[in-house]
């Protein structure tokens, strides 16, 4: 499904991507941890299209088409979300409204019907129940006032109605306490399926304490410098960091 | 969003830039006293109205324009202007819409303006001033089973003079300033409005104006009473073609709401704004103020998208007791657009309350200013005031500034200010676009969250086209 290759990139003329190689294929989950500073939010942007980061070398392939070449809105429109870290305020434009514009031209550009405006309500209601924010949410302005816990738990209903592919979760579990925590897991577990693959960017093993990774890969330094499955996480979590450091940056 | 994509998407067709094909009989350009006895005289107006004009003509000559705005533009040369155009087969008014040109109806559905009454959106009544004629005024029969007058000020002259002369220059004097003295000497139509007391308008009143010819300038005036606990709700909206000259648009409204009347005056205004360069588009001086009496409620709602420059500052003088003012306004200036737009609300009577929401949205290189004043004079006892002035800004090159003058002369006034100047962020565009949002459909939702406040004022039907109209004036602001 994705297909990352020698990926360089830099922002504001730093290299903070140096070489980087990731397959994902459909149906699977893969965390990615790593020190401050390694790059793992870079990784999210760069796939998402957010500018000011230049791509200098590397190929990203998804779902079969060239994704560097596609703008930011066009690789929404093919399945690929990102939570943001720090989701920004929108005032005045309504939850209800933003979602609905965005369902609408994500489900446009699919050839698909838009939904009817009572249709798409019981469904945002629904999703807001799922993910434990009041109704009241949905009339409110995207994201403004909301708390960090509210922001996060709203970038997840987004994702749950946009019904993409490709899902990257950017440090969506920072900030979080257990509860909070826990809703996020399960809307992300309710969401697994044989088609839809997942990029949780994480900085604890806590969160794969309730979603389960297939893979964990170490990012450093722009580079992914070690795989393994969810023991890779656990192992981190005792050793830190540092533990990676010695001749096994190779 | 990188500069050049903002640039590429504030770059922008004016959708209502088409001219009409139209016999016109126009006056030459020049103004002398000779100019306005030809005016009074095509008009068939009575002597005093002459003497009314001749008067503020006489005044205008001693005159300077306004210098104090901040906008900068040419001098007009008054010389160059012809003041008076109408289309020629209206040489015999039409009876009713059947002998309207069909030219000119085909204008007016380009336009989307619902001239025909069969089209015409649902209880709005619609008088046309095509240059300086007044075309034709729909539902008039509806209107008067109500006893509400509504019609071409010119006609208002000859059918109603008692109530025109009385109201005539009563809240906007001839001398008031550069731009009234004109039109009041040069005044060649406008809507007239009578809502008889204790008449709710049974339905919205709307004029539509369109400036056509080329060298011409419109000079419409609206009088709008309001009888003792009557209501009424009237919206104009505004184009212009695209001409390569400026052209000068300079209007004065007045409302009158006697004891316990409620008047609501909402303005599309979408003149001609120039080209990206800045050349061309339409000089919107225009002078609008109502005057309320005990216990009535003046209400002003523009959204101000067109224009090449804009001077203008709907106001209130609350004179009676319990007066409510309120100006809720959206200015958008794109390209190389200026606006200089704000309200005065005058607090004379007891326990005055006026409320003042206003969004100014600049993009391009546009520059916009709010200016308003609040005075609470020594009688206003209780006055209050709330004041909210939030700007946002498209990209790196345009301004936005404020102008807030306070004057307090009672001690128990209450005066609230609050203002805010944001950007519409880099970050907010990626999220939208990361949502599958194109850059201007974002930008266009973000803009209209910005402007809620104020298109929940504007009438149902009219707020839909205020949005889609932000939407077209910011096409090409990103990209």
């Amino acid at each position: 499904m994705l297909s990352i290759k020698d990926l360089h990139a830099e922002v504001e003329g730093k290299n903070i991507l140096k070489g980087l190689n990731l397959e994902i294929r459909e149906g699977e989950v893969h965390a990615i941890m790593g020190p401050n500073g390694s790059g793992k939010s870079t990784l999210g942007h760069v796939l998402s299209g957010r500018p000011g980061y230049e791509i200098t070398q590397g190929s990203v392939e998804f779902l079969g088409k060239d994704l560097l070449e596609l703008d930011t809105e066009e690789r929404a429109h093919l399945g690929l979300f990102l939570a943001f870290q720090y989701p920004v305020e929108i005032p005045g434009v309504s939850n209800m409204e933003f979602l609905k514009a965005s369902v609408d031209a994500v489900r446009e550009s699919q050839g698909a019907s838009a939904y009817d405006t009572v249709g798409f309500m019981r469904r945002a209601r629904e999703a807001c129940t799922a993910v434990d924010l009041d109704q009241a949410f949905l009339k409110r302005g995207v994201n403004e006032g909301f708390s960090g816990g509210e922001k996060k738990r709203n970038e997840l209903m987004q994702m749950m109605l946009l019904e993409p592919r490709l899902c990257i979760l950017d440090e969506t579990d920072s900030g979080l306490d257990i509860d909070a925590l826990q809703v996020v897991a399960s809307g992300v577990n309710a969401m697994r399926s044989e088609s839809r693959s997942f990029l949780l960017v994480t900085h604890y093993q806590r969160l794969l304490d309730y979603i389960e990774p297939d893979f964990v890969h170490v990012l450093a330094d722009g580079r992914i410098i070690r795989s393994g499955d969810k023991s890779l996480a656990l192992e981190l979590e005792a050793k830190g960091y540092s533990w990676l450091d010695d001749g096994e940056v190779a | 969003m990188s500069q050049e994509q903002i640039d590429r998407a504030i770059a922008k067709d004016y959708a209502a830039g088409f001219t009409t094909d139209i016999e016109s009989d126009t006056l030459p350009p020049g103004l002398t006293e000779d100019t306005i006895r030809f005016i009074s005289a095509k008009k068939n107006e009575p002597e005093w109205l002459l003497e009314w004009r001749l008067g503020a003509f006489q005044v205008w000559r001693e005159m300077v324009g306004p210098d104090w705005a901040h906008v900068d533009y040419p001098e007009v040369d008054f010389q160059s202007i012809s003041y008076y155009s109408q289309p020629k087969s209206m040489e015999d008014r039409p009876k009713s819409l059947d002998e309207v040109d069909p030219e000119l109806l085909a204008t007016y559905e380009k336009l989307g303006i619902p001239l025909h009454e069969q089209e015409a959106l649902a209880g709005v009544a619609v008088d046309v001033v095509f240059d300086s004629v007044s075309v034709a005024t729909t539902f008039r029969e509806k209107l008067a089973e109500a006893g509400v007058l509504f019609c071409s000020i010119s006609e208002a002259v000859q059918q109603y003079p008692d109530l025109v002369r009385k109201h005539l220059g009563s809240v906007v004097p001839r001398k008031d300033n550069f731009y009234a003295a004109l039109n009041s000497a040069v005044f060649s139509d406008g809507s007239f409005v009578y809502i008889p007391k204790g008449v709710r308008c049974p339905m919205e009143l709307s004029t539509y104006f369109r400036i056509n010819e080329a060298n011409t300038g419109q000079f419409e005036r609206t009088l709008i009473i309001a009888d003792e606990g009557s209501h009424v709700s009237y919206l104009e909206g505004c184009t212009a073609p695209m001409r390569d000259e400026n052209q000068l648009h300079a209007a004065v409204v007045e409302l009158v709401a006697l004891d316990d009347a409620e008047i609501k005056y909402s303005t599309v205004q979408n003149w001609y704004p120039g080209d990206a360069e800045g050349k061309g588009g339409i000089y919107n001086f225009v002078t609008k103020r109502g005057l309320a009496h005990t216990n009535a409620k003046i209400s002003w709602t523009q959204v101000e998208t067109g224009s090449a420059v804009t001077w203008k500052y709907p106001s209130c003088i609350l004179r009676g007791d319990n007066s409510v003012g309120e100006f809720y306004s959206v200015a958008l200036t794109n390209n190389l657009q200026q606006a200089d737009t704000g309200t005065k609300m005058i607090h004379l009577g007891k326990n005055t309350r006026s409320t003042i929401i206003s969004k100014g949205i600049s993009a391009g290189k546009s520059s916009n200013a709010y200016r308003g004043l609040v005075r609470v004079g020594p009688t206003a006892k209780g006055a209050r005031n709330y004041t909210q002035c939030d700007s946002l800004l498209i990209g790196d090159q345009c301004a936005a500034h404020t102008f807030p003058y306070i004057e307090s002369k009672n001690p128990t006034g209450i005066i609230e200010h609050e203002a805010t100047t944001s950007k519409v962020s880099d970050d907010q565009l990626y999220l939208c676009q990361q949502r599958g949002l194109d850059p201007e459909k974002a930008v266009s939702m973000i803009v209209n969250g910005f402007c809620k406040e104020v298109f929940k004022e504007l009438p149902m039907e009219f707020a839909v086209e205020a949005g889609k109209l932000l939407e077209v004036s910011l096409e090409g602001s990103v990209g």
